[in-house]
């Protein structure tokens, strides 16, 4: 559906994005996630035609960003970083607008905005103007104007920055209930956020991609052997020479008091034997879980040690 | 088409709904007013004494000595306040970022002009609507040709329209309002004064410098006269100015 090559931009001598090449299916949720000024916005504005690569191409359903614009943007919604809101016109009134200049026909208007209205929940303030509404609606008033036409892809910059957290998670329940009608594209450099909405990240750091791929494949790849994380009661100096005895154990550190975690090698499933040792020294055991590898790790891993990973 | 008057009706109910708009028209009332009460008042003035020296009512050329100054003056108040509607054209929109809502809904970029550019100038249609109370008030009490009143009209809106496209390509140029208004300002009264030089220049660039410039051509309408020549100097100023506003924008793109 999105298909992009070689794509690249530069602002005068200072280069945005250099070289990225991507696919994006129809149905998927994808999110970019890099650091600021990694590139995401410059990737955004260009799939959404709003300004030119320097050089390669980029294509939605087969058109051409460049020469077919126009067709593009009527697939498409867009919701750039600041939400292109009018401060002086009441929420129904931008939708309408924002409606209209989609080409969306006079007759179904009515019935867009409406439905529009219904998904962000924006029923309670469909009469107020935008410009005093608090920063939460305004997002929703912006992801509105961005489904409004009914586009098969979203893009959406950044869509819970500056939001409280109810709010931010008001906003990711949103995107979650859109994903299943729409192609999205979000940018962000939240990571918790990337992994509770998408299902493939694309990774990009200094304006070209660090790694591409679904997150649960990107986890397993990245975690090199288990984690543990142990937390007992009574901690004693027994404890780390003990448990590094066992087989298959690597090393233990103890992080914080009476907290230790274990590197133990690869599917090494020796929990049993842990939590048996503790129960026989009666040292109180109080938690025992593995240590899934969180996307910040992989994020970190990636931005920091990139060629050590990359594809 | 359709796409202008979306774009056109947007700005249109911003400006309504903002106290710029209602500020401007007054402050262009009551100008236009004092003038027209003052050029009024001194021909009756001019009328009352000729009256007295030859002994018998030979009326003096209303048209001549009331509706056409009126309009000249109606074009300086217009250099003055129509910066200040053209100035948020586009600067405000970039300046709010809610530019990149039109960039990247399916409409051309021409129309996106074209319907700032007809916005603007229903604005000012309306005020300058909304003044010709004293070119009625004149019809009702005394017996102005019309014709020339008609041509006056059409030549204020021309050159209004001049303003208002040098006006959306100072507005292209930044992001501020206050410079966009000081640049149409400036050019404005450039264009206005652009024929002073004529004398000094010489018989071919004088020609030229009087043929830009915006008040000769005025002048023929006010007479009632509409010549080819002065209609395709005001079509092609416009036009000279919205492309040039469609240049910078869509250069910005590419930045």
């Amino acid at each position: 559906m999105i298909e992009v090559k070689q794509l690249s931009k530069s602002y005068g001598p200072r280069e945005a994005i250099k070289n990225l090449s991507f696919q994006i299916e129809k149905g998927e949720v994808v999110g970019f996630l890099g650091p600021n000024g990694a590139g995401k916005s410059t990737t955004m504005n260009i799939l959404s035609c709003i300004m030119p690569a320097t050089s390669g191409t980029a294509k939605i359903c087969g058109f051409d960003v460049f020469e077919q614009a126009l067709e593009i943007r009527r697939l498409i919604g867009y919701l750039p970083e600041t939400p292109p809101l009018y401060g002086d016109m009441l929420v129904r009134d931008f939708l309408v607008f924002a409606a209209r200049i989609r080409n969306v026909p006079l007759k179904k208007t009515n019935a867009a905005v409406e439905q529009a209205i219904e998904k962000c929940s924006l029923k309670e303030v469909d009469g107020r103007i935008i410009g005093r509404l608090s920063k939460g609606y305004r997002q929703r008033v912006g992801i509105a104007q961005a489904l409004v036409h009914d586009p098969d892809i979203l893009i959406l910059d950044e869509p819970t920055i500056g939001l409280d957290p109810i709010q931010i998670i008001e906003i990711r329940k949103l995107i979650k209930e859109l994903s299943s009608s729409h192609t999205i594209i979000l940018s962000s450099h939240i990571l918790p956020e990337i992994t509770q909405i998408c299902k493939r990240v694309i990774i990009v750091s200094e304006g070209q991609i660090a790694a591409v791929d679904s997150l649960d494949a990107l986890t397993t790849r990245l975690r090199k052997g288990e984690r543990l994380l142990l937390k007992v009661r009574h901690s004693n100096n027994e404890i780390i020479k003990k448990l590094s005895s066992l087989e298959k154990v690597n090393a233990v550190t103890e992080h914080q008091p009476s907290q230790f975690t274990i590197d133990c090698e690869p599917n090494a499933d020796i929990q049993d034997e842990i939590a048996r040792l503790i129960l026989d020294n009666k040292w109180g055991i109080i938690e025992l879980k593995p240590a899934s590898m969180t996307l910040e790790d992989i994020f970190l891993k990636l931005t920091l040690e990139e060629n050590e990973v990359r594809p | 088409m359709k796409n202008i008057w979306i774009v056109a009706k947007k700005d249109l109910s911003s400006y309504f709904s903002s106290p710029v708009f209602y500020t401007l028209t007054s402050v262009f009332l009551i100008l236009n007013g004092f003038i027209f009460l003052n050029i009024l008042n001194f021909f009756s003035l001019q009328s009352f004494q000729a009256q007295q020296l030859r002994g018998r009512g030979i009326g003096l050329n209303i048209n001549e000595m009331v509706i056409e100054p009126s309009f000249q003056n109606m074009g300086v108040i217009l250099l003055l306040i129509i910066p200040l509607i053209t100035m948020r054209s586009f600067a405000e929109e970039k300046k709010s970022k809610t530019f990149a809502l039109l960039l990247s809904s399916p409409i051309h970029l021409r129309e996106i002009i074209a319907g700032k550019f007809l916005a603007c100038m229903i604005v000012i249609g309306l005020m300058v609507f909304l003044s010709s109370y004293s070119t009625c008030y004149l019809v009702l009490i005394g017996n102005p040709e019309i014709g020339p009143i008609i041509t006056g009209y059409l030549g204020i809106l021309l050159m209004a329209g001049c303003y208002v496209s040098m006006g959306l390509f100072a507005s292209s140029l930044t992001d501020n309002q206050i410079v966009a208004a000081v640049i149409s300002f400036g050019l404005a009264l450039f264009m206005w004064i652009i024929g002073w030089g004529a004398q000094a220049a010489g018989p071919g660039l004088g020609q030229l410098l009087e043929y830009l410039s915006l008040v000769t051509h005025l002048e023929h309408f006010l007479k009632g006269l509409i010549n080819s020549s002065d209609l395709v100097y005001y079509v092609s100023f416009v036009l000279f100015g919205l492309f040039l506003t469609h240049r910078i924008l869509e250069s910005a793109r590419w930045r």
